[in-house]
Order: structure tokens, then sequence, then C-alpha cells
């Protein structure tokens, strides 16, 4: 064997060319260098980052810590913020790609600054990682953490398969940042249709990327389904009846059934592009009996149902936060509960809306299209009865509240102009244009993004102690709803004018002003982000002024208020008994909150797992070795993980008991605590005073 | 009372002026890019839809706009509004609310239904005169039109009498992509080894801009194509010109037009200049189905031999519609 032979077996297709400073080495041409340096920063930020990360955590002496307290651990809240930290990481480099795409277009007329392939990348990876990587882990961090507290469990059914999803999105995750290093990356967009996406037309490592970023991502999805809805099948407290769930629940049980149903399509579609592109087997491709559009209908069949699956947790949340910042029950919960399981029936009814234009009959589109319609109608319920929560009510203006207002008045925007998709002839025409890029990021944005920016406002004090800063916090959510504004208004004229999406430029000066607004409106949103950031900072300086040990900042209602902040790891020392909805507001109003229990157990706990850290590692290996070609490397971590997963069935102590004494001398010392904080009205939520102890309702409420 | 700022209506009044004038100062008309400005009936009946769904819609909409800063204001915290805080369920309000957007629905399902078919692109468009057959195919990142009844074809120039509606046949011979003139009416897509249909019309001579709005790679923004609705005579005039001028479309031409590159490209590749660059006379019958049953182009073209240098893979027959 030769060194060459050798070479190609160690390095698979792996050259130079991957290095993303390598072109403009070998041809320093101004748009080669421009592009390049833009890569070649990106790809040193991961770098350094990544660098700096262990640096600190090796001079810091936390890699023990690291390990038991957080990557091992399977514990529900630590497996959520994790989600979390994962999802913000991924939403600041998706908003910086959106921003310099923005920043391309505000200068497209006739040029720019971005090659046209460095502008695929940019909204293929901004696509996969805001939906993939955003937006799944964050919606999941977030029922993670307060959904088994809500139902009043003390963890998911199945904590080690939780870990492994959350290591699988992990490994998707890294495999997208490690793109940037070795490029290049898919230029097929989030949606990825062959045959463009086939290896006769994009032969090279990014469309593999792709393709196992997203299918390690589904696959971990697919389990997070599952484990969520048989938790809020079987883990209820006693009398925590179905419709007794606070409503965040029931989202968060539509949102598992849609995941368990739609996910599973697109893990096969993409496993069978895969196998076209491996293994030349055809499905998709032009010739020898593919149909692409076999892709198309398999990818929407997950795709659509994914949109809800984004937005009903989001749902949630507002729902949650409309009746605990109105000092009031929720309005028409029976109605709510309806209409989140209509739209979760029929999202999956409804596909074919995303290609009206292929060429189908108009039965089959007018079909399709007044069912699309009719999602409408529980959507609007909604909003209604949101606006009826608030309706004498005592409405605060806090910074949850004020995402959720944003969204209530730009949600339905989204909605009719999603109305106006709908309507296959009026589809033909904007179909594909920056209207329809408008009106999906009108969903999203105020939908799920400002959805989980209130979740993460209101539950940060429940998860770590301490309440966040506002300034910054207000700041942050007015630059995120004028941004949106500025960013995407402009677009719906864009599409109107017929401008496709997707294009690195244009020749039309008609378009000029309005890709300039927009450009503002991305540099808006990045003072937005910043401000998070600096909110996040102010408030680490500021914990010990702002804590909220009692666990109540906002005066809650469903039971994840009832724990201290933050949680102890068994949740409830003696599991609760649960006899109406907004159960803890009733112990609150019959003066029955915060009772010392009977008596205290020993309480069994799930062991922590190195299994969800192991199949992360090597099923990040297996994917990119298969990205590269580097066959040995598949073979090696696909023989550790299969290893791994055999190795975890022969471990016995797979729970640990915490003992009965130590569960009460925590709990009784909080229980102290909560009889010497002094309670602060509602009036008082945001100052220090507010120690987590809510005072008895304003008074004057007629009842 | 000194204050000089108008009231704010007016304010707004001079907000809104400066926002409907923003694209006059750019120098530029609307005119032939959208279908807020239609340029034929297709266009038109797609623009007073849309603005009819706005309208209905606007009726669950509106409210939500007035109301809720109302609601925030009326009942904020720290105000002696009524506060009932157990209130939670109204069935008069239920049967509002329910009701009234499944009304709107309703009633917006039978324009739908009404326009889907009526504005069905594979519906032939009622003229008194012929319809102009025009064969599409979206090649990487240009389209060619072929006239099979006057046997010449064109390179993303589509031209036709203003007189006679457009009977569009369209595939692809690489990626799918959409074919889209926006003034004059829908968007469908292109697909290899397919045939989809489209028709269109003009309602008088006149330039409209078209595009392929389906994402095809590092190309896709410059595949840009004029369409031009003149007169019957004007037409005549145009394929008489292109029957003498036109470029033969010959084995070594169609290896280089099938190939992934740019309209520049191309010309350049041809060694082309002028209008005629991109004309072609002399098609032969059968060239689009040909090309869609992604079989024997080569075959039915004057000139050498040549090995394929794109990789086309091998094709097979489908045919069909989807
Ligand atoms: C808030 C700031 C955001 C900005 C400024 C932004 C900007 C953009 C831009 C410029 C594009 C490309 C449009 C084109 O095709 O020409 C895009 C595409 C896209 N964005 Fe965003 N975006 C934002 C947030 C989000 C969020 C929160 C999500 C999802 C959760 C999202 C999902 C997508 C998707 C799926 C695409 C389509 C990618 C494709 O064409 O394949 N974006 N966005
Ligand atoms: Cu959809
Ligand atoms: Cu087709």
């Amino acid at each position: 064997m030769t060194l060459n032979h050798f070479l190609d077996l160690a390095l698979g297709r792996l050259d130079w060319h991957a290095l993303p400073f390598w072109e403009m080495v070998e041809q320093p041409t101004l748009s080669h260098i421009v592009n390049g340096s833009i890569v070649t920063a990106a790809a040193s930020l991961v770098v350094l980052g990544a660098l700096a990360t262990v640096v600190l955590i090796t001079r810091y002496g936390k890699w023990k810590a690291l390990w038991s307290d957080w990557l091992t651990s399977v514990d529900h809240k630590r497996i959520g913020i994790m989600f979390i930290v994962v999802a913000l990481v991924m939403l600041a480099r998706a908003i910086i790609e959106a921003a310099f795409m923005r920043a391309q277009q505000a200068v497209g007329l006739d040029g720019g600054f971005l090659s046209a392939e460095h502008f695929g990348e940019f909204f293929t990876t901004h696509g996969t990682i805001m939906i993939f990587f955003m937006a799944m882990p964050f919606l999941t961090g977030v029922i993670n953490y307060v959904m088994p507290l809500q139902i009043g469990a003390r963890d998911l059914s199945f904590p080690v398969m939780n870990s492994i999803s959350l290591g699988l999105t992990a490994a998707g995750a890294a495999l997208i940042m490690v793109s940037l290093v070795l490029t290049p990356f898919s230029t097929g967009g989030w949606s990825g249709y062959p045959p463009f996406t086939e290896a006769s037309f994009n032969p090279g490592a990014g469309v593999d990327y792709w393709i196992w970023a997203v299918t390690l991502s589904s696959l971990g999805s697919t389990m997070t389904g599952i484990n969520f809805a048989v938790t809020i099948y079987k883990e209820r407290a006693p009398g925590m009846h179905l419709f007794r769930m606070p409503l965040f629940c029931w989202t968060a049980l539509c949102t598992s059934i849609l995941m368990i149903f739609a996910m599973p399509p697109l893990t096969v579609a993409t496993a069978m592009l895969a196998l076209d592109r491996y293994l030349d087997f055809h499905f998709f491709t032009q010739d020898l009996g593919g149909d692409m559009m076999n892709y198309v209908n398999l990818f929407w069949l997950f795709g659509h149902p994914e949109v809800y699956i984004l937005i009903l947790p989001a749902f949630g949340v507002f729902s949650e936060v409309f009746s605990t910042f109105s000092g009031k029950r929720l309005y028409g919960y029976k109605g709510l509960v309806i209409a989140t399981m209509c739209i979760a029936v029929l999202s999956f009814t409804v596909w074919l809306h995303h290609f009206f234009t292929m060429g189908q009959s108009p039965s089959i589109n007018a079909a399709f299209g007044i069912a699309t319609m009719l999602i409408g109608v529980p959507t609007g319920v909604k909003i209604y009865d949101w606006m009826l929560t608030m309706f004498r009510g005592r409405v605060r203006l806090t910074i949850p509240m004020v995402y959720a207002l944003g969204f209530l008045i730009l949600f339905v925007i989204g909605g009719m102009t999603g109305i106006l998709l709908a309507n296959p002839s009026i589809d033909y025409q904007v179909h594909n244009t920056l209207f329809l890029v408008a009106h999906f990021h009108n969903m999203l944005v105020p939908g799920l993004l400002f959805g989980m920016l209130a979740g993460y406002q209101m539950w940060f004090p429940k998860a770590f102690g301490f309440r966040l800063e506002q300034r910054w916090g207000y700041r942050a959510a007015y630059a995120w709803i004028a941004g949106f504004m500025l960013a995407f208004f402009p677009l719906y004229a864009l599409g109107l004018l017929g401008m496709p999406r997707r294009a690195v430029g244009f020749i039309e000066p008609a378009y000029l002003p309005w890709t300039i607004v927009a450009g503002i409106g991305a540099l808006v949103v990045l003072f937005a982000l910043f401000s998070l950031v600096m909110q996040f900072w102010l408030s680490l300086r500021q914990r010990h002024a702002n804590r909220v040990p009692v666990g109540d900042p906002w005066d809650g209602r469903s039971l994840e208020w009832a724990t201290p902040a933050p949680v102890p790891e068994y949740n409830f020392p003696v599991i609760p008994e649960v006899s109406s909805r907004d159960a803890f507001m009733r112990e609150k109003d019959l003066g029955q909150a915060y009772q010392r229990p009977a008596e205290y157990r020993d309480i069994t706990m799930p062991a922590n797992s190195a299994l969800g850290p192991i199949l992360t590692v090597t099923g990040f290996l297996m994917a990119f070795g298969l990205v590269w070609y580097l066959w040995w490397l598949v073979i090696l971590a696909g023989v550790a993980s299969l290893g791994a997963l055999i190795a975890r069935s022969f471990v016995r102590r797979t729970t640990k008991v915490i003992r009965a004494e130590e569960v009460r001398e925590t709990h009784e010392a909080w229980l102290r605590q909560v009889a010497e904080t002094p309670a602060v009205t509602r009036d008082r939520e945001q100052e220090t005073s507010n120690r987590g102890r809510p005072a008895a309702p304003v008074s004057g409420a007629v009842q | 009372m000194t204050d000089t700022t108008p009231p704010f209506p007016r304010r707004f009044g001079r907000f809104a002026a400066g926002l409907a004038v923003m694209p006059a100062l750019a120098g530029c008309s609307y005119a032939n890019l959208s279908f807020l400005a239609p340029q034929g009936p297709i266009a038109a009946a797609q623009r007073d839809h849309f603005w009819l769904v706005i309208a209905i819609t606007l009726v669950v909409v509106l409210p939500v706009f007035v109301l809720t800063p109302v609601i925030v204001w009326r009942y904020r915290y720290g105000r002696r509004a009524t506060y009932r805080p157990r209130w939670s369920f109204s069935r008069r309000l239920e049967y509002l609310i329910w009701g009234v957007p499944f009304l709107i629905v309703a009633i917006l399902a039978v324009f739908l239904w009404r326009q889907t078919y009526a504005l069905d692109p594979y519906n032939p468009l009622p003229s008194d005169n012929e319809p102009l057959h025009v064969q599409v195919v979206g090649y990487d990142w240009k389209w060619l039109f072929i006239y099979p009844d006057q046997h010449i074809a064109t390179v993303d120039e589509l031209v036709f009498p203003a007189d006679r509606p457009l009977a569009l046949e369209l595939t692809s011979d690489t990626v799918m992509q959409s074919f889209f003139i926006p003034s004059l009416g829908s968007q469908v897509y292109a697909m290899n080894g397919m045939v989809t249909r489209l028709h269109l019309a003009a309602d008088g001579p006149g330039r409209f801009r078209g595009e392929n709005s389906q994402y095809n790679g590092k190309g896709f923004h410059t595949q840009r194509f004029s369409a031009r609705a003149v007169s019957p005579a004007a037409f005549s005039d145009f394929v008489e010109r292109v029957r003498r001028q036109g470029r033969a479309l010959d084995r070594p031409t169609y290896q280089i037009l099938d190939g992934r590159n740019t309209v520049p490209e191309l010309t350049r590749a041809l060694d082309g200049m002028g209008d005629d660059a991109l004309r072609f006379s002399a098609i032969p019958d059968g060239l689009f189905s040909a090309i869609v049953a992604g079989g024997p182009v080569q075959a039915l073209l004057p000139g050498p031999v040549v090995t394929s240098a794109r990789q086309t893979p091998l094709h097979q027959p489908q045919g069909g519609t989807p």
C-alpha cells in the first residue's frame, strides 16, 4: 500500500479545498478575498470559541462538575437548560447570518459583496439552524424544564433517552458548526429539494453535511416526542386530570404527538436522499424511474406539521403569560384545548399548499387550500381567547407581556397573509417570492421566537433563582418588535413586486428602497440580540440583589411556582395532590400554600448516565465520517455506539435514592425562608424587594 | 397654543404619503413587475382576488388591532376598572369567536373554489384568436422558448402577438424551476421529464419582466427574461427575421446551451453578438418532446456528434404531467 493509498483511505475526500481560506489563497480575486475572509473569520470564531471554552473550564477546574452535574445528568431541568443553551448559541449564529444576507440585499442592486455560492450557504444554514437547531432545541428545552413541574412529576418517563435526544441534537449542531471550518455547506435551502441536492448536480460534501445534521436532529426529536407524550400520559400527579393541566402542557402534548408522526417522514426523506447520493439508489433522481415529487411530498408531510410543532408550545407559553400577568384565569380553557387539538389534526391535511404550483388539478388545489384556511379558525379563536383573558383583568406590562402583546398584534398580520397564501390562485403569484419569506417569518418570529423569549424571561428566575435585569430586557423586547417590523414588512412589498426568495442580487432599482429598510431592520435585530446578552451579563452581576428564593416572583398559577427557585433535583418533596385547574393559585387562594408535608419519604431518582454524551460524540463522528467518506471513522464510531448501547443494558444501578432526612432538611429550611420573607404586591414585582413571595390578590376583585 | 406640530392624523397622512412616494423617489415604476399593476386578464383577476381576501379577512383582524390596545389600557394594573379574576367563560362570546371566523372562512372558501377553477393555469383562455403555442425549456440558468409552429427558438426572450393568448408547455432539462411572469399571471413549475402547462395573455403590447423563482444554483438570480407582446405585424416580422438571421441549433451549440451557464456566458461561448445572438432558426419538429423524454435530442440536430461535457445522467422517458 503506497502512501497515497493510505492517505486516500485515511482522509477520504478531505483536502486543502475544504479550508475556508484556500480558494482566496489559490485565486486571490476581490470576491474570493471578501468571501474567504468572512468565512475564515467565522471559522476562527468557532475554533477560538471552542478553545476558550476548554481553557476556561480547565482554568477553573470545572471539568468534573461539567461532567457529573451537567453532561451525564438526566435531570429534566438540566437537560432542558442545556437544550436552551444550544438554541441560544445557534440563534446568535443564525441571526448574524441573517444580517449578512440583509446587508447583501441592501447593496444587492447589480452586485453586492457576497458570492452567489456563499449567499446560498447563508440561507441554507440560516434556515436549517433556525428550524432544527434554534427553534426545536429551544421549545424542547422549555417543555423539558416546565412540563414535568406543571404536571407534578419528578422527571420524564425516559430520562436517559432524554439525554440521548439532547446528544443527537447537539451532535447535529456541532456538525453545522464544523462545516464553517471544513467547508462547504449545502446551498439547497432548508428544504433540500432534489434533484438539485442529488450527486449529479451537487457532488460535494455540502449536501451531505445538511443531510446528516438534519437526520440527527430528526431522530432526536422523534425520541423527544415519544418521551413527552408518555410523560404526560403516565406521570401526572394524583388529581391532575388531563383537563386540569395548564394549557402549556396541552400544547406540549399536541406538539409531541406531531413530533411522533411528523419527524419520521423527514428521517425517511433524508435517508432516501442519502441512499441516492451514496449508493446510487435513484429515488429522486431525474432518471431510472426516480421522481423528485415524492421527496417534495415527504418533506412537506413533515414540513407543515413542523410549523405547528414550532408554534404550539409558544401558544402555550403565551397562554401562561396572558393569564399570569393579567392576574386572571385563562379565558375559554376548553375552547383553547379543542382549538389546539384541531390545529394538530388539521396540520396533517394541508401539506400540499407548499406546492400548489406543481401542476395538480384545481380540485386538489382547492381542497387543500380550503383545509389550510380552516386552520385559521382555531387560530383566530385563540387570539380572541387571549384578548378575553386580559379583559377584566389587571394587566401588568412586564417583559414577557411585551413580547406577548407584540405577538398578538403581529401574528394576526401573519395570519392574514397566510390566508392569502392559502388561495391557490393568489399563491400562483406570491409563491417562492419574498412575500412568502415575510409570511413565515411573520409567523415564526412573533410566534415561535417571541414565545420562547417570553418563556425565557418568565421562567429564568425559576431555574436560576434570580430575576433577569429589566432595563435591557425591555430594550431587547422593544427592539425585537421594531426590528422585526422593519426587517420583514418591506419583504411583503418586495414579494408583491415579484422579487424571488434566495436571490443574491437583483437588477430592478424599484427593489432598492425596500431592501435598504429591511437592512436597517436587521441592524435593529442585532441590537436586540446584543440587548439580550447585556441583560444576561448584568443579571449575573446583580444576581444577589434579584434573588427570588421563595420561587413565585410573578404570582404564578401552576405547580411549578409552588417550588423553591432554583428547583431541587426531585422537584417536589412529596408529590402534590391536585383538585382543580390553576392548582397553585387555588392553594394560595385557600391559604393552603407552602404546607408542611405529613411525612417525608426516600425519593428514588434516575442515576446519571454517560450514554448521552457518548452517543453525542459517536453520533457526531459517524456523521462527520459519512460527510467526508472517512469510512474507518464511520465503522469505529458505529461500533462504539453499539457497544455503548449494549454496555448500558448491563448497568444495574440505574437509580439513586435521596434520603428522606435530606429532603426534610432542605424543605424545612425553605419553608422557614418562606415564612420569613415578606410578601410583595404586584406593583413591586420588578423591584429587589420581590423575593418570590406574592401578596394576596388586589382588593376590590369581584369574584 | 403655539405648538407647531401638526395634529396626529395629518402627521400620519404625511408619513403614509412619504411611504407611497419612496419608490417614485427611486426613479422607477412598478409597471410590468407586479400583478398589482396587472398587464393581463389573469393577473388582474389575481389582484382583485388579493384585495378581496384582504378586505374580508380584515373583519376578524381589525378588532384585534383596535381592541387589544383598548383592553390593555383599560385594564392595566393600578386602575380601578372591573376586575374579575375568576371569570373565564361566556357562551355567547364563544359562539361569536368561533362563529365569525368560521363564517369568514366559509365565504372565503367559496371564492377560493371558484377562483382556483377559473384561474387554473391549465385552462385555455377565451379569445377570438388562436393561441400561440410556445414550448418552454428551463436550463441552468436560462429559458429556451421553442415556437413549434414557426420552427424558431429564442433564449430568454418571449415574443408573442398581443392579440393572441399564450399556450405554454413547460419542462426543465435540469433541476426544477418555476416559470413566472408576474404582471401577466401565474407561475408554474417546470420539471425534468414532465410537462406542465400554463396559459397567459396580455391586455396589449408591452414588455413584461419574467423570471425563474425556484432557486437552482449560483446563476439563479440572473435567470430573468423579458416577455414582449407586440402587434401581429411586428410578430410576423420577428418570426421572419429569426428565420433569416437566427443561427442554426446544431449539436455543438445545443451542447453549450445545455450546460450550466448564464446568458452572458452563453453568448460569449457562442461568439454571438447583437440581437440575434441567441435566436435559432430551423428548429426541427419534436425537439421539445425529445427533451422531455430525455432521449435522442442530438439525433434531431445537425452537426458533428459531441460527447456530453456535463455528465447528464441517463434519461428514462417518463412523459406525462404530474
Ligand atoms: C429575526 C431575525 C431574522 C432575520 C433578519 C432573518 C432573515 C432571513 C433572510 C434574509 C432569509 C433569506 C431570504 C431569502 O430567501 O431571500 C431568511 C430565510 C429563512 N429564515 Fe430567517 N430570519 C430571521 C429569523 C428567523 C427565524 C426565527 C426563523 C425560524 C425559526 C427563520 C427561518 C428561516 C427559514 C426557514 C428561511 C428559509 C431558508 C431557505 O430559503 O431555505 N428565520 N431569513
Ligand atoms: Cu404549510
Ligand atoms: Cu412533476
